[in-house]
């Protein structure tokens, strides 16, 4: 299919090497949210990991900053075709939490605030691919956000970095989340535009 | 309940187009292969320079079920990429590369089983997929009742002035920002948290809300519909700014 639009020009000055295909460079930071935006307090977020014993890992706002808040700069990308660039991020390593958790299992579901669900594949959370992050432009996130603490997936599609994180629940199987029932991919890797399945 | 409709991409042809507003154009487009559409879902539009460059942009679409008469109403975002092409440039006959249906999230399809009302409340160019709902709900001969509430800065800012008009299952109140029409009774201002209430179903009908519009007005409306009591799980939002 080879349709072209002769008059159409493109603003080629936005263009990197760092934009996967589709998307467009933004300087703001627009706001996706299914739903409406859940007031949670710091004191009152808690992140838990429960796997298929039943076990459970919690942690609460001062627990999480005690296990290390990093310094991450990465790239975003929306779903929505726009990209936001050395983006400056605080947060702490999943490959941490993890550390002590027992799991066969391969799959997450991460589930939030609003109700909001995300599946992730548990290889795409560890080795420094994955954060729950605290702070955006150095200063703490915004409700609409995610704040107090949402999930940092920056190599995928950013509606899998679930805002207003509060659980990450193992799966034995990719069973999908709540965009992706709704029509979205189930992996979401821009640089392969699996937007859509 | 309703079959899933597969999105892929389409060959659009503009069989038609003309000013919606000022800053905005209607485009109908031929899709011959468009598997038709729930209302409230969106469609990519892909372009493609000469040299292969492409920029694609989502847009909601304001027609729904099984037709290939794929409408929309883009409004032109100044220094945008895309919408400046559609709004200034494409003519009729031009192909487009779309790709959808999308969304089965922001949707409206008229079931058996909830008769609740629907609120929809649009802000600016919010309105197109709550439109195609309004649309869609007047083919239903015994369903529940609409309500659409539409802030908008002029009268000139209208989206669907004729259609809205002629809408007789929806109860249509428009609010102006800026400036009102001479025979408007209220004065030009942004709907307030008091006077909310006034515009839209109370709680105890339990309407089902859509809501669409620019981030902050969706932030700000969706922030007081939980005080006036509306249930947050049956509140869906739709949001759009800034990449046009």
């Amino acid at each position: 299919m080879a349709v072209i639009n002769s008059g159409f020009g493109g603003r080629r000055g936005a263009s990197d090497s760092r934009l996967p295909p589709g998307q467009t460079l933004v300087d703001d930071w627009p706001v996706l949210t299914a739903g409406l935006t859940p007031d949670v307090g710091a004191h009152e977020w808690t992140l838990t990991i429960t796997t298929e014993t039943g076990a459970e890992y919690n942690w609460d706002w001062n627990a999480l900053q005690d296990v290390g808040v990093e310094d991450i700069v990465t790239d975003i990308h929306c779903v929505t075709h726009w990209s936001k660039l050395d983006m400056a991020w605080r947060g702490v390593p999943l490959d941490r939490l993890f550390e002590d958790v027992e799991t066969s299992y391969d799959y997450v579901m991460a589930r939030s605030h609003g109700g909001y669900t995300t599946n992730l594949p548990l290889e795409d959370l560890l080795d420094g691919q994955a954060w729950i992050a605290t702070e955006a432009d150095g200063e703490p996130l915004t409700p609409e956000h995610g704040g107090p603490a949402r999930l940092l997936v920056p190599h995928l599609y950013f509606w899998k970095s679930a805002k207003w994180v509060r659980e990450l629940r193992m799966m034995p199987t990719d069973e999908p989340g709540f965009w992706e029932q709704n029509g979205y991919h189930l992996r979401g890797d821009p640089w392969r535009e699996e937007r859509y399945w | 309940m309703t079959a899933r409709i597969r999105a892929s991409w389409h060959v659009a042809r503009v069989a038609n187009r003309r000013p919606e507003t000022s800053s905005a154009i209607r485009l109908e487009l031929d899709v011959p292969t468009w598997p038709g559409n729930h209302a409230g879902s969106h469609l990519d539009i892909r372009l493609t320079a000469p040299d292969g460059y492409q920029a694609a942009r989502s847009y909601s679409v304001a027609s729904s079920g099984p037709t290939t008469r794929v409408m929309l109403a883009v409004e032109e975002l100044p220094g945008g990429e895309v919408s400046p092409y559609l709004v200034h440039q494409l003519v009729e006959g031009d192909q487009l590369e779309v790709h959808g249906p999308l969304g089965q999230y922001f949707v409206w399809i008229p079931t058996k089983t909830d008769r609740s009302p629907v609120q929809l409340i649009a802000g600016g160019s919010g309105v197109v997929p709550l439109f195609a709902m309004a649309a869609a709900r007047e083919r239903e001969t015994d369903h529940a009742d609409f309500r659409l509430l539409y802030s908008v800065r002029t009268p000139e800012d209208v989206f669907f002035v004729d259609e809205l008009a002629e809408l007789t299952r929806t109860t249509v109140e428009i609010v102006h920002t800026r400036q009102s029409p001479p025979e408007a009774s209220r004065p030009p201002g942004r709907l307030t948290h008091e006077s909310l209430g006034d515009y839209v179903f109370p709680a105890s009908a339990t309407p089902r809300i859509f809501l669409c519009g620019p981030t902050p007005f969706v932030e700000t409306i969706a922030g007081w519909l939980p005080e006036l009591g509306h249930d947050p799980t049956r509140i869906r939002t739709e949001r759009f700014g800034g990449s046009g």
